[in-house]
């Protein structure tokens, strides 16, 4: 499989990442080399094969649903880029 | 280098408690060395108050009789580890000045047992590279030079900044982080020793995540028992991290010098890859020939799926770390790039803010996560992941006890020598891995040198939760290699 210049934008796009024009050509490219090696993949057969979901052989803990933590607003805040009330600032989304 | 930098963590600690000198001139003495070594950029933030500062609580505790087990003991921080009060950036221009608000539990772990901290040292941005090239403080430089040029050399990577700290002798020991391999080939490259840990040993709480599947903390030192004093109080469970194991952390430095009389080490066929260096080769049988010689069993193994993990891992680890690095939004916390619409301020700040080895990987994993590419992709290479941990599991079952392969394809190349193929790049960590891929413990000890003078690491894989075989004979590789001579400082 390979992309192309839409895909890539596309892809940018969804990513949340803004790429000048002069840069989808290259990330194409580097992409699709990318995509080529990984192509060896196909050739291993998986029939009958569980996907992993955890390498550990662990159960997960369960504990109480209670608040363990918590309760400084001011701690969260503080390396934000644009606060206000004690909140977080974005651009308006509503309209 | 001055005596207190020359030390090992080990003698260290036995001279403190000894009181022939005391935690503020050993903290002192390291201060200075890395004041001296801006050169080799190795650290992007230095911490020298803090530094005195624990050092001479320390001494106070050290003076009461109340030591812990790394007491007075300076040491240098990946920045991708949280510390309180103290800037982490991950090395990446969006976490701008990040001051953490809380400790990581690794770190806090170290603290508790009297570490002190150094400062904060380099990195691949969020730890995605294999030769600290993609910093955005810049590279990182080796302390060695290939013999007869001084052409600047890459440490490895990820954690190139804690390597070539431990290397050059400016603190006794460094944390690290390992997703591919990023604890490992970096050891191997400047001749220290590192170890990648099982995955839940220790807390991933804290720690900035890459591909939290992968990820795992573990030490850099100058020695095999220095690095199983470090990882015993880096390690242990902690409910902050629910894939943070709940079993006994050992005390592994009991098994340093301990016998492998009658251990089975495994020599897998595949990573006899094609091309090797003669070098590497001779290496590798140098290392069993030591193993053998101190009374260990060599057995041939087969790994088959061994050369697929690589391919399997540029799926797995940017599918994660596209998801791991949403949050950087330029919202909560780091660079924002200000527009009128919340979408635009995403696209911008997400641009401006990582590099392009970031941006790619987040790019190729949203591809291979993103509808009707996911069983194809993603899906397909966790099986093989599944295929990849069974042919460990089927070696183990056979009785072997660990297995011995080269660290790494080649030792340290030139910085800005493997900028252009991406793929390149990655080949580097094809010994490495795998380990990742299957959850397992690996250490990289310096087995000798190169052609070019450049050290060469071996690496030992074991079973689940028995990082204590890996402390045992690597002692017996770095006894029978001999302790590597590090280079004489020229920065």
């Amino acid at each position: 499989m390979s992309v192309d210049a839409a895909d890539v934008r596309r892809i940018a796009h969804l990513a949340r990442i803004s790429l000048d024009e002069s840069r989808v050509e290259p990330m194409r490219a580097e992409i699709n080399g990318i995509l080529q090696w990984i192509e060896q993949l196909q050739e291993v057969n998986v029939e009958g094969v569980e996907p992993m979901t955890s390498v550990t052989p662990v159960k997960l803990k369960m504990r109480k649903d209670e608040v363990t933590d918590g309760g400084y607003p001011e701690r969260v805040l503080k390396n934000a880029p644009q606060t206000e009330a004690g909140f977080f600032v974005v651009p308006k989304v509503v309209e | 280098m001055s005596d207190l930098t020359s030390l090992t963590l080990a003698e260290a600690r036995d001279g403190l408690r000894g009181k022939k000198f005391s935690a503020g001139e050993i903290a002192e003495a390291h201060i200075v060395a890395v004041a001296r070594a801006k050169a080799l950029n190795a650290f992007v933030l230095e911490t020298p108050e803090r530094a005195r500062e624990m050092a001479a609580a320390s001494d106070a505790r050290i003076a009461k009789g109340e030591a812990g087990p790394l007491e007075g003991i300076p040491l240098g921080i990946k920045d991708l580890f949280a510390t309180e009060g103290v800037r982490t950036t991950a090395c990446s221009k969006i976490l701008g000045n990040f001051i953490p608000p809380y400790e990581s539990s690794v770190t806090a772990n170290l603290w508790r047992d009297g570490a002190v901290l150094l400062g904060k040292l380099n990195n691949d941005e969020f730890a995605m590279g294999s030769s600290n090239e993609t910093s955005c403080f810049g590279p990182v430089q080796n302390p060695w030079r290939r013999r007869g040029s001084n052409a600047p050399l890459v440490p490895g990577g990820s954690s190139g900044g804690s390597a070539t700290a431990v290397a050059a002798h400016l603190c006794l020991g460094a944390t690290g982080t390992d997703t591919g391999g990023s604890i490992r080939q970096p050891a191997a490259f400047t001749g220290t020793v590192g170890i990648k840990p099982t995955y839940g040993r220790c807390s991933r709480w804290g720690i900035v995540a890459f591909a939290s599947s992968l990820d795992q903390a573990g030490p850099f030192t100058r020695t095999v028992r220095d690095a199983a004093i470090l990882l015993r109080s880096m390690s242990g469970h902690d409910t902050k991290d629910s894939t943070s194991v709940d079993i006994a952390v050992p005390d592994f430095e009991a098994s340093v010098g301990k016998s492998i009389k009658g251990l089975k080490i495994g020599i897998p066929e595949e990573y006899r890859v094609d091309n090797m260096p003669p070098e590497i080769e001779k290496l590798w049988s140098d290392g069993a020939a030591w193993l053998k010689a101190a009374g260990a069993k060599l057995v041939d193994i087969s790994l088959p799926h061994t050369k697929y993990a690589l391919p399997a891992y540029y799926i797995v680890a940017p599918a994660e770390a596209s998801s791991n690095l949403a949050r950087y939004d330029g919202v909560r916390y780091g660079l924002r790039e200000g527009s009128s619409s919340v979408t635009e301020l995403y696209e911008k700040t997400r641009s401006a803010g990582f590099g392009h080895e970031v941006q790619r990987r987040v790019l190729i994993g949203t591809y291979v996560l993103s509808a009707g590419y996911y069983d194809a992709y993603y899906l397909r290479a966790q099986k093989v992941r599944t295929l990849i941990k069974r042919d460990f599991e089927e070696a183990f079952a056979k009785g072997v006890d660990a297995i011995l392969t080269p660290a790494t394809p080649s030792s340290a190349f030139a910085i800005g020598e493997k900028g252009n193929d991406p793929v390149e790049m990655y080949l580097n960590d094809i010994f490495t891995v795998t380990v990742n891929m299957a959850g397992l413990p690996g250490i990289s000890v310096p087995g000798g040198l190169d052609g070019n003078g450049l050290p060469l690491g071996l690496q030992l894989i074991g079973r689940p939760f028995d990082e204590e075989t890996l402390f045992a004979a690597g002692e017996v590789i770095e006894q029978s290699a001999g302790r590597m001579k590090l280079p004489e400082p020229w920065w």
